[in-house]
């Protein structure tokens, strides 16, 4: 029995013939932040797509092991995949807003699950916008176009984007990395507020954000899990001396 | 060995999560597999009219083979035939060129029919010309056997009495149109491309290219029309030749209408050509002509010679322009200047005044399947050159 | 020396051999307008657009025509539109790329594409009027021959098999300019498949679905072959009402005028400016599906 949101057991991921998790069992606790850090192509990526099943739309993906969420499987063959990710949002590396007007990305969510009123929306919708912190720069032009905004603003517009559809669980695949500093510190203020409500799994190639935002730091290596511990310890003390030697950059 | 994490949580007291406890509203429970009409019909639906095209392309090709068939088929026992008069004298050399004028596409006329192939002068043909009609309404079936001995004949007579499909004059015919039209238009289609790939600045390029491509927007009837109003009167005066509509002019109408497919298929192979090819040959101090000759133009061939294809492609199969410019004779001769009947306008001439059934209308389908099979193949040779020896060449093989 | 200067001298011959070639395609270009439009220009008027020819075809104007082509290539769209978008959404969206299905799909349309035009008459005439019709009369009617032959629908349907190429291409030329992290962004949201394809996929594509249907317009509206003897005519006293009516086109009237008019001095005039008319609605179709397109081309390069 698992007490974590997010507890995996012996998980495996192949591409076709290639092997690019191997065995990864990691719990992650409800209402922290936790970070994938590890050099490019490590899998860390792979391993959060596996979550909200994302890798489901490659072909040849082959997933072995548990995944569990809330104690349920979730590559159960019973489990309904489009409810699961409105369970478990993501956000992507690049922004990419819908070409329609601010208002129309964030209630789009609402929409698909089915909520007509208007008057519910757009309180859905200001609901989102501040919780991502960007409430007061475009309330007064949601009907504009989100392709208008600036880098930083169209991936705030994306994360209450999927804020909208009310997860648990928000998963980020390196949010910040094709941001300017401001919008990338703005990003990260928002992810230390957001744990309140939300379990956030990030994925970061930038170890001094690990550092700043996580509680949770988890090291992937060519497929593997090498250390999974508090921040804390991973940057001062860890106990692999792979961690170690990534984190002080002798290598990735 | 546990992560020292893990085992402090153990550790602790472990409170039980009540789901309540949960600060978003609303159990999301993913257990239950929804199944989602509008998502299985629309797949289903959009499946299925995707499947329609393939078999669209099998039912034509099984229609129009089908109704060519019977040409094939044991012959019945023949009715006999009424005159056996042949009209033998009547066809042959053609000794009145401007009869072949008259006739440009469909046929009306049972009596202008017997003009077209420049013969009888005298009304008893006329005669002839009726009762050979209604017989071959009503042998139709019967004279199968003879009408597929005819099929290679020199002959093309399919309502006289004793109708003969030779298609081999119409073959003809329609080689030499292609022919010329195919010499007209692949150099000036290709040295065109090769001008606006290789040597024209952006800016002349943005004029010439669509302009170019602009061509490919006229309807063949345009074409057409242009080509049997103008272009014949004015090739005739300055080629001096006696009928004036004829396969040279068909064959430059036809070139015109190939030009666009030609330029298009031949700039793009030329640009598909790596930048890095240009660069290393200016690098080394070729010029610019020397590059465009000399290295581009080679790496580009099997995309030229798969445009060239196309273009012939088109023209095999062209009927509007050929109906309207080439004189509709069926002749057999080398001379460019002579009257000829393509195998699509046969088609397009005949078809409508034949009779359902009738060996004739078996013909017909029969050149049809013809002129299928034909651009059939001249596409996936097109294709195997583009996409097996073009790629290759560049990636380097 | 001498040698660079000789070759600079070939230099200049070619190019200017090759600069000749595309000026003398756009004399043609050029020509061919300008001829027409001199001798066509003077008969286009309102009248000449809107009544109905007299005299034998040497007076009068090309009003039935006109209707016949709009009514054949929106009855050809209604058909085609459809279709197409679904092969190309199937084409984009639910295939696997290298699938045999996929595949096979190309293949057969890039044969469509380049099947002569003739050839569409002769399957239209021996599916669907001698088959389809043929067998609509006696399911329907007893024998009696009423669908049986060639009317409008037939032309219509026939026409729009030879445009479906030009639709499954333009539309999913449009589909890929959506980029694929839109569709990941929709999912991500937990939208199915099929709402990612109509919220999102579909809107961003609605530029590239015209493009088509207008491309498909002015190839059907230029056109003659296929309709030869599926359904056209050359004169008919009134206007088409039903679906098994004939009707008239403007292509084929320039054909049947300018070969078998009985008076060319008298109706050569009407010859051009008909032919003009068809020239001006082609071009101006064409020119707005290549406006359309480049502005397609430059949203995805955005």
């Amino acid at each position: 029995m698992s007490f974590e949101k997010i507890h995996t057991e012996n998980m495996t991921l192949h591409y076709g013939s290639k092997m690019a998790l191997n065995n990864i069992s990691i719990s992650i606790p409800e209402k922290k932040v936790t970070a994938f850090i590890g050099p490019s192509g490590c899998g860390k990526s792979t391993f959060l797509r596996s979550l909200n099943r994302m890798n489901d739309l490659i072909d040849g993906v082959k997933i072995e092991g548990k995944i569990l969420i809330d104690d349920i499987n979730i590559y159960d063959k019973n489990i309904d995949v489009v409810t699961l990710r409105k369970k478990v949002g993501m956000v992507f590396q690049k922004s990419n807003p819908f070409a329609k007007s601010i208002y129309e990305n964030v209630a789009y969510g609402p929409r698909i699950n089915g909520v007509k009123d208007k008057k519910q929306l757009d309180e859905i919708v200001e609901t989102a916008l501040q919780n991502a912190a960007i409430w007061g720069e475009v309330k007064d032009r949601l009907g504009d176009s989100a392709m208008g905004l600036s880098g930083g603003q169209q991936q705030r517009l994306c994360i209450a984007r999927t804020l909208a559809v009310n997860p648990e669980i928000v998963l980020m695949d390196e949010p910040a990395s094709a941001l300017d500093p401001l919008s990338t510190s703005k990003i990260e203020e928002l992810i230390v507020q957001l744990k309140e409500k939300y379990t956030i799994v990030i994925v970061t190639h930038n170890m001094q954000q690990a550092a700043r935002i996580s509680d949770l730091t988890a090291f992937f290596y060519l497929g593997e899990l090498i250390e999974f511990d508090k921040t804390k310890k991973i940057f001062t003390n860890p106990d692999k001396k792979q961690t170690e030697d990534y984190i002080t950059g002798r290598f990735g | 060995m546990l992560p020292e994490y893990y085992f402090s949580i153990m550790t602790k007291k472990i409170k039980k999560r009540k789901k309540s406890d949960t600060s978003n509203s609303g159990l999301i429970d993913i257990t239950k597999k929804k199944f989602r009409w509008s998502d299985y019909l629309a797949e289903k639906i959009i499946k299925g009219v995707a499947f329609l095209s393939i078999t669209i392309i099998i039912l034509i090709f099984f229609f129009v083979f089908r109704e060519s068939m019977p040409i094939f088929s044991s012959a019945k026992p023949a009715e006999t035939t009424v005159a056996s008069q042949e009209v033998q004298e009547t066809y042959g050399e053609v000794t009145d060129q401007s009869d072949k004028q008259e006739t440009y596409g469909e046929v009306t006329d049972q009596t202008d029919v017997q003009e077209t192939y420049g013969d009888v002068v005298d009304t008893t043909a006329a005669n002839v010309a009726a009762e050979s009609y209604t017989v071959s309404a009503g042998s139709g079936h019967d004279d199968n056997q003879s009408a597929l001995k005819t099929l290679m004949s020199k002959e093309w007579y399919p309502v006289s009495e004793k109708p003969r499909f030779g298609l081999f004059s119409l073959i003809i015919g329609t080689f030499k149109i292609t022919l010329i039209s195919i010499l007209f238009a692949a150099p000036l289609a290709i040295l065109a491309a090769i001008y606006s790939a290789s040597f024209a600045g952006k800016r002349t390029k943005e004029i010439i290219k669509p302009t170019i491509e602009m061509l490919a927007g006229f309807p063949s009837v345009v074409i057409g029309f242009f080509a049997l109003m103008v272009l014949a009167t004015f090739l005739q005066e300055v080629f001096h030749y006696e009928t004036r509509l004829n396969s040279f002019v068909g064959g430059i109408a036809m070139g015109i209408a190939a030009i666009p497919i030609i330029f298009t298929i031949t700039e793009d192979a030329l640009t598909a050509v790596p930048k890095t090819f240009n660069e290393a040959s200016l690098a080394l101090g070729a010029s610019k002509w020397q590059t465009a000759f000399f290295v581009i133009l080679p790496a580009a061939t099997p995309g030229i010679f798969a445009a060239v294809l196309l273009g012939i492609g088109r023209v095999f199969g062209e009927t509007m322009i050929a109906l309207m410019a080439t004189g509709n004779a069926a002749q057999m001769g080398m001379n460019p200047f002579e009257s000829v009947r393509t195998l699509a306008a046969t088609i397009g001439a005949e078809m409508a005044e034949v009779v359902f059934g009738d060996t004739h209308y078996n013909v017909l389908f029969l050149i049809g399947s013809v002129l299928f099979i034909f651009t059939f193949v001249i596409n996936a040779i097109a294709e195997f050159y583009v996409k097996g020896k073009l790629m290759k060449r560049i990636q380097g093989k | 020396m001498i040698k660079s200067f000789k070759n600079n001298i070939k230099g200049i011959l070619i190019e200017g051999l090759t600069l000749s070639s595309a000026l003398l395609i756009i004399a043609i270009v050029v020509v061919m307008f300008t001829v027409i439009f001199i001798g066509g220009k003077d008969q286009i008027s309102w009248e000449f657009l809107t009544s109905f020819p007299e005299d034998g075809m040497t007076k009068g104007g090309i009003f039935p025509a006109i209707y016949g082509t709009a009514l054949l290539v929106i009855l050809m769209s209604v058909a085609a539109v459809p279709f197409g978008t679904i092969t190309a959404i199937y084409l984009t969206e639910y295939a696997r790329e290298e699938s045999i299905i996929a595949k096979s799909i190309r293949f057969a349309v890039r044969t469509l594409a380049v099947i002569p035009s003739i050839i569409y008459g002769l399957f239209g005439l021996g599916f669907f009027i001698k088959f389809v019709g043929t067998s609509m009369d006696n399911a329907f009617l007893g024998g009696q021959l009423k669908w049986g032959q060639p009317n409008i629908l037939w032309a219509s349907l026939t026409m729009s098999l030879l445009t479906l190429p030009v639709v499954i291409v333009s539309v999913e030329e449009a589909l890929k300019t959506v980029p694929r992290d839109l569709r990941a962004a929709s999912l991500a949201l937990g939208a199915t498949k099929w709402q990612t394809i109509w919220k999102v996929v579909i809107p961003g594509s609605i530029s590239g679905i015209l493009t088509g249907t207008i491309l498909a317009v002015s190839r059907a509206a230029g056109e003659v072959a296929p309709i030869l003897f599926t359904g056209v005519a050359y004169y008919l006293a009134t206007l088409p009402g039903s679906l098994s009516d004939q009707f008239m086109v403007l292509g084929y009237h320039i054909y049947v005028m300018s070969t078998q008019s009985a008076n060319v001095d008298q109706t050569m005039p009407i010859q051009f400016g008909t032919t003009l008319v068809l020239l001006m609605l082609t071009f101006i179709l064409n020119f707005s599906a290549i406006i359309l397109r480049y502005r397609i081309r430059k949203k995805k390069t955005n």
